[in-house]
């Protein structure tokens, strides 16, 4: 039976692992390498590097980082922040993710989603997406995406976009709510439950994980595929195996030896 | 030498890396004569079907693909690599393949709540979990010494046949289970 990922995500600020609560507030929290080990060898089923700040600072991803990493885990993992070109997307590739993450640049130029398909495989292409809830009625979803860091809305809606980006070959959505993000207060499952139920592709659920019933109600109310856990494991408040074992006694499968 | 064949269908870098972690040197080529001539080989791939052949073609490499698979040498096909050694796939509105393993490729099933592409940790022989992802799968066959369930279908996961290995999952991302695979494959004598 296929299991249910969970996948840590791990927040970089020139070369170092932070933690902040919606974007602000951050914590160094270690290197990115030795943490990627530790959490490899603690049962994670992938990694997601954040490269938090390239965008805004115009700086290209740290190739160096990715390379490190991808000699030093055997699992697979994704990459996203400072991508701005297929040619970024390519070096990231080659360096060794399994997949690349993009987010803003999507929604400024979703032509790259279709490029990037085409060049690694829709299972290479990740689509990030920061929705926050809205009441105006021109999002039926009741989601407008947002972007930079949640500081700017799009205009588009949260449930349209994801089924656009599944049409021009994203392989993956990861939902990450701009409401429960940093929070610790449980997925927003309304919200990850409307995109799992409106594509065909797999759906990470992001955002406000805090105990292993977070994790669990993304999976079974939420309909998610996979969930992030950044701060509930970063304090070293909970384990991965911790998360697995809750998960496991609740009837959810999860890969239990690694 | 342990030789990646590079075909252009998709990155080598894992492949190269995981073998690298056990220690082991590895060469990559497209070229006809190193190949015919390797210890080893690994024929990796992700990607469409149809340019996979494509390239092999122009690179002249289906007739050296035949003459080594049916030589003895220790062969592991990864993924595309594996399907890719069959007689034909759905992919790409129907595509011949290479027939050096008989049997069929087909798509997943559009079912309510399967999404595809298969993606993440599955069981193999409902045992260890292995890194999937694909969609499109190998019909089970003879071969099967490894079957794995997705989306109401049962499929070959892993075929072995003579030197020939190959498999569905990816042992290079399959964390420590995959690199015991690997490095069994390294001292496989077919």
């Amino acid at each position: 039976m296929l299991t249910k990922r969970i996948i840590p995500c791990l927040d970089v600020i020139r070369g170092r692992v932070t933690k902040g609560v919606r974007f602000q507030h951050n914590v160094d929290l270690g290197d990115p390498v030795e943490m990627a080990i530790g959490y490899s060898n603690g049962g994670a089923d992938e990694l997601v590097f954040y490269d938090i700040t390239a965008s805004a600072e115009h700086r290209p991803i740290d190739i160096g980082m990715v390379e490190a990493v991808a000699r030093s885990v055997r699992i697979p993992f994704a990459v996203g922040g400072g991508i701005s070109s297929l040619a970024d997307m390519e070096r990231v590739v080659l360096a060794g993710a399994e997949k690349v993450s993009v987010n803003s640049l999507a929604v400024r130029d979703p032509g790259i989603i279709r490029e990037g398909s085409k060049a690694f495989g829709a299972q290479c292409i990740v689509l990030g997406m920061d929705p926050v809830g809205t009441d105006d009625p021109s999002f039926p979803s009741g989601y407008e995406v947002t972007v930079r860091g949640f500081r700017e809305r799009t205009g588009l809606d949260a449930v349209e976009w994801a089924k656009r980006a599944v049409d021009l070959g994203a392989g993956e959505i990861v939902v990450n709510s701009v409401d429960a993000d940093g929070t610790r207060n449980g997925f927003e499952l309304r919200l990850t439950r409307l995109i799992a139920e409106a594509v065909g592709v797999p759906v990470v659920a992001s955002g406000g994980a805090g105990t292993p019933r977070h994790v669990a109600d993304a999976f079974t109310e939420g309909r998610a595929d996979a969930a992030i856990v950044a701060g509930m494991i970063h304090t070293g408040e909970w384990t991965i195996g911790e998360i697995k074992s809750f998960l496991s006694d609740a009837g959810i499968p999860v890969r239990r030896t690694w | 030498m342990l030789t990646i064949i590079d075909y252009k269908a998709g990155n080598l870098t894992s492949v190269k890396l995981a073998f690298a972690a056990l220690g082991v040197e590895t060469r990559v080529t497209d070229d006809p004569a190193e190949i015919r001539a390797a210890d080893r080989l690994v024929f990796p791939g992700v990607g469409a079907a149809a340019s996979a052949m494509s390239n092999l073609r122009n690179a002249g490499l289906v007739d050296t693909l035949k003459a080594v698979t049916s030589s003895g040498t220790p062969f592991l096909g990864i993924c595309l690599g594996m399907q890719i050694l069959f007689d034909h796939t759905e992919e790409d509105g129907g595509t011949d393949t290479l027939g050096i393993l008989p049997g069929q490729v087909r798509r997943f099933p559009d079912v309510p709540g399967c999404k595809i592409p298969h993606i993440g940790w599955n069981q193999v022989n409902d045992r260890e979990e292995y890194y999937f992802v694909h969609s499109y799968y190998v019909e089970m066959n003879p071969f099967a010494e490894g079957t794995t369930e997705y989306a109401g279908v049962r499929f070959a996961s892993l075929v072995r046949r003579g030197n020939i290995l190959a498999s569905q999952f990816h042992p290079e991302k399959s964390g420590r289970i995959g690199l015991k695979m690997l490095s069994d494959f390294l001292s496989w004598n077919p």
